[in-house]
């Protein structure tokens, strides 16, 4: 299958490794993968503070982007940016033109695990993880996308691997976007239930399909000097050791 | 402790502050949440009767005119007698008026969310009453002279120990611990004030039109006493709460208090079909019905605001958000807390004014997941951000001078929306980016800023005062994938 990849600004800038290891792991399940540099941002910061006309700009632009993409389905490795993609409609309400421009485009967008397993039907990608590893669901592909089994059977086959469900699994990580620092203090107070969890899980690496997530979580583990891994589900999925 | 909306960044951080809260809250969450998943396992089809609870609630308000005359028609032939309320100030003094003509004196009230929006108990008390709280949370809460910080467990920040402290300064008891000793006090002390009582006071949770009845649910019996001992009783009630069937209490019933509290249904549910007509009949001679607007219509007039009148005030929102979990009620400054009271109260006290509470959430979905009417509460959040952003950018534009912290805000959205929308510019401004980080960043990471940078970016500072932030990559995936490419093409 011909599929055209949505990297999402945060890991083209700051997680290169997590777009090369859903490139990987869509090459290895069979795709043909096509990237189109002209992508940025799908406008999420802007659309969940409140400027939306700033959001629309970026939705138009990549609603034109990928409606010049020839492939059959978009795929991106995060469930919020995924689930961004399904709300352009909201941000035309009173143009049918591009409301329906935009349906079209959120009916073959995808969030990566849910794409593997539901479309391409593959739970098992060869890769192999040495450790104890547990799952954060991040809360757009949890509600928005309801993707809940899907990484846990990709994340169950990975060899090695010991699969551990993490004990508030679907709590909110504190993240929200620039709640993050519009209200740091509680924030963070969400995120320390999660990383009392994390500990207590005693594992090796904390997974998500989130990069926004993982820079939460990942960055109060590493304030705090903790050893545990944060590791997006496509880099999981591409490890062999 | 009475706080304002407009407050709510350090009200909420004094809220953090407070380890006995936090420690109630935890408590909360996991009790309510736990109890409401095993309630909800009770029912066959517990998603099939949420939705036909919200196709019941949007019928009802794509024709309220109609239903609330229907309502009132009925209650009226069965004795009530009918006052309209535009707002909080109207219907003071609409009861006000009423106990001056009745000269009554002494006056119990059963709980009520209605009552606490239009501040009724602080009216009373201004002219010279001495309102009765007699729902054990409210009493509690009415003896420390504070506000509920909970939609159906309004005294929940409170510890045993600050409750029995307050027993003995307030009512005078020995000091103790015990709580069947605390309960049965307040039982002595509430019974003597229903006994003397002229008037109870009540909400409504629902009306229902076909039959011009109304009902309160509770679990102590202070409501069923409040409506019934005192020879007049007057109910508070929303325009939205009117529902058109008998046969809906159906749905509603089994939604309301396995969401709320995790019971199948309340120890009390008292349905009220107007005043006695026979001298020898019990309860109150006579019985009024405020029904209140306050704001509700404009809600109902758009519709994406039009489903915050769906909500039947369960509190199961304020159990399953993460926010409220750490916070708590009082931080929102607004009797409605939680996810809902972000998305009620500014549409009732005004956009301005509450303008912090629809970015009071992380947007984790979680009180949507868990609204028994299935509201979208987060739709709404992003409904009124929008609406706050512009207005702020109207007020910015009418002063002169003053660089606002929403004009230094808009002026970055507007900057990343036209940089972001061109691959030339995002690509650039995010290789000069990546010089910049080179002075604050260490072994792949950023701890805290201070000084300069945290001048130039404050969200950088916020998000490292607790947390590292990571850096940028010295290649981005683009560059790695353009690489890939012409080594391939060769």
């Amino acid at each position: 299958m011909r599929v055209s990849l949505f990297v999402t600004c945060l890991i083209d800038q700051l997680w290169p490794s997590i777009g090369t290891s859903t490139v990987e792991v869509l090459r290895r399940a069979g795709c043909e993968v096509v990237f189109d540099e002209r992508q940025t941002c799908c406008g999420q910061p802007a659309f969940n503070t409140g400027y939306r006309s700033e959001a629309q700009r970026l939705a138009k632009r990549f609603i034109e982007i990928f409606e010049e993409t020839d492939s059959e389905a978009i795929v991106s490795p995060s469930g919020s940016c995924t689930a961004m993609v399904h709300h352009f409609q909201e941000l035309f309400p009173d143009d049918e033109n591009w409301r329906n421009r935009a349906r079209a485009i959120a009916e073959r967008t995808f969030e990566f695990g849910s794409f593997l397993v539901k479309v391409l039907n593959v739970d098992n990608v060869g890769a192999s993880f040495r450790g104890r590893v547990t799952w954060h669901d991040a809360c757009h592909g949890l509600r928005d996308l309801q993707i809940h089994s899907e990484p846990r059977r990709l994340i169950q086959n990975v060899k090695g691997a010991e699969f551990v469900e993490l004990a508030n699994a679907d709590a909110c990580c504190g993240f929200g976007g620039t709640f993050s620092v519009k209200y740091p203090e509680i924030s963070v107070a969400i995120l320390d239930h999660k990383i009392a969890a994390i500990e207590q899980a005693e594992v090796r690496a904390v997974v998500s399909g989130d990069a926004s997530c993982l820079m939460q979580i990942g960055g109060r583990l590493s304030r705090l000097g903790s050893k545990v891994q944060v590791l997006h589900l496509a880099e999981l999925l591409a490890s062999n050791e | 402790m009475n706080q304002s909306p407009e407050t709510f960044d350090t009200n909420a951080i004094q809220a953090l502050n407070d380890r006995q809260l936090r420690a109630a809250l935890l408590n909360l969450a996991s009790t309510f949440g736990e109890r409401r998943k095993l309630a909800i396992l009770s029912v066959n089809d517990w998603e099939g009767l949420r939705a036909q609870a919200r196709s019941i609630k949007d019928e009802t308000l794509a024709n309220l005119d109609q239903y609330l005359e229907q309502f009132v028609l009925k209650a009226e032939n069965n004795g009530a007698q009918i006052h309209w309320a535009l707002n909080g100030e109207a219907a003071q003094r609409l009861i006000l008026d009423l106990l001056k003509e009745k000269n009554v004196r002494r006056i119990v009230k059963s709980k009520s969310m209605t009552t606490e929006e239009i501040h009724l108990n602080e009216a009373l008390e201004r002219a010279g009453y001495a309102p009765v709280e007699t729902d054990l949370g409210e009493w509690i809460i009415q003896l420390a002279h504070e506000t509920p910080s909970h939609i159906v467990v309004p005294a929940i920040h409170k510890s045993k120990r600050q409750i029995a402290e307050l027993f003995v300064e307030k009512v005078g008891i020995e000091p103790t611990d015990n709580v069947d000793e605390l309960t049965k006090t307040a039982r002595r002390v509430l019974r003597e004030r229903f006994a003397e009582a002229d008037v109870g006071i009540s909400g409504v949770n629902f009306a229902v039109a076909e039959t011009g009845t109304f009902l309160i649910l509770e679990n102590e019996g202070n409501a069923r006493l409040t409506t019934s001992l005192p020879k007049i009783h007057i109910a508070v009630m929303g325009i939205e709460k009117v529902i058109p069937r008998l046969a809906d209490l159906d749905v509603f019933l089994k939604l309301l208090p396995r969401s709320g509290t995790g019971q199948q249904l309340t120890a009390y549910q008292s349905l009220i079909t107007g005043a006695k007509r026979q001298p020898d009949d019990e309860g109150p001679e006579e019985v009024h019905l405020v029904i209140l607007d306050n704001g509700r219509s404009r809600m109902l007039a758009h519709p994406v605001t039009r489903q915050s009148l769906a909500c039947i005030r369960c509190g199961a929102c304020l159990n399953a958000c993460p926010v409220y979990q750490q916070i708590g009620g009082h931080a929102y400054g607004s009797v409605y807390p939680g996810p809902i009271g972000a998305v009620i109260t500014p549409q009732l006290s005004g956009i301005e004014k509450a303008r912090q509470l629809p970015f009071a959430s992380s947007l984790c979905g979680a009180c949507r997941e868990v609204c028994p009417v299935k509201i979208d509460i987060p739709e709404l959040l992003l409904h009124l951000r929008a609406e706050v952003k512009q207005g702020a950018a109207s007020r910015a534009a009418s002063q002169t001078g003053k660089v606002s912290k929403h004009r230094i805000e808009r002026l970055a959205f507007r900057f990343y929306a036209f940089a972001w929308s061109k691959k030339l510019t995002y690509e650039w401004g995010m290789k000069i980016a990546r010089v910049f980080q080179r002075s604050i960043a260490r072994k792949g990471r950023i701890g805290k800023v201070s000084g300069l940078f945290a001048g130039l970016a404050p969200a950088l500072e916020a998000w490292t005062d607790w947390r590292d932030a990571p850096t940028i990559a010295e290649r981005s995936f683009r560059e790695v994938w353009r690489e890939a490419e012409k080594t391939k093409g060769k």
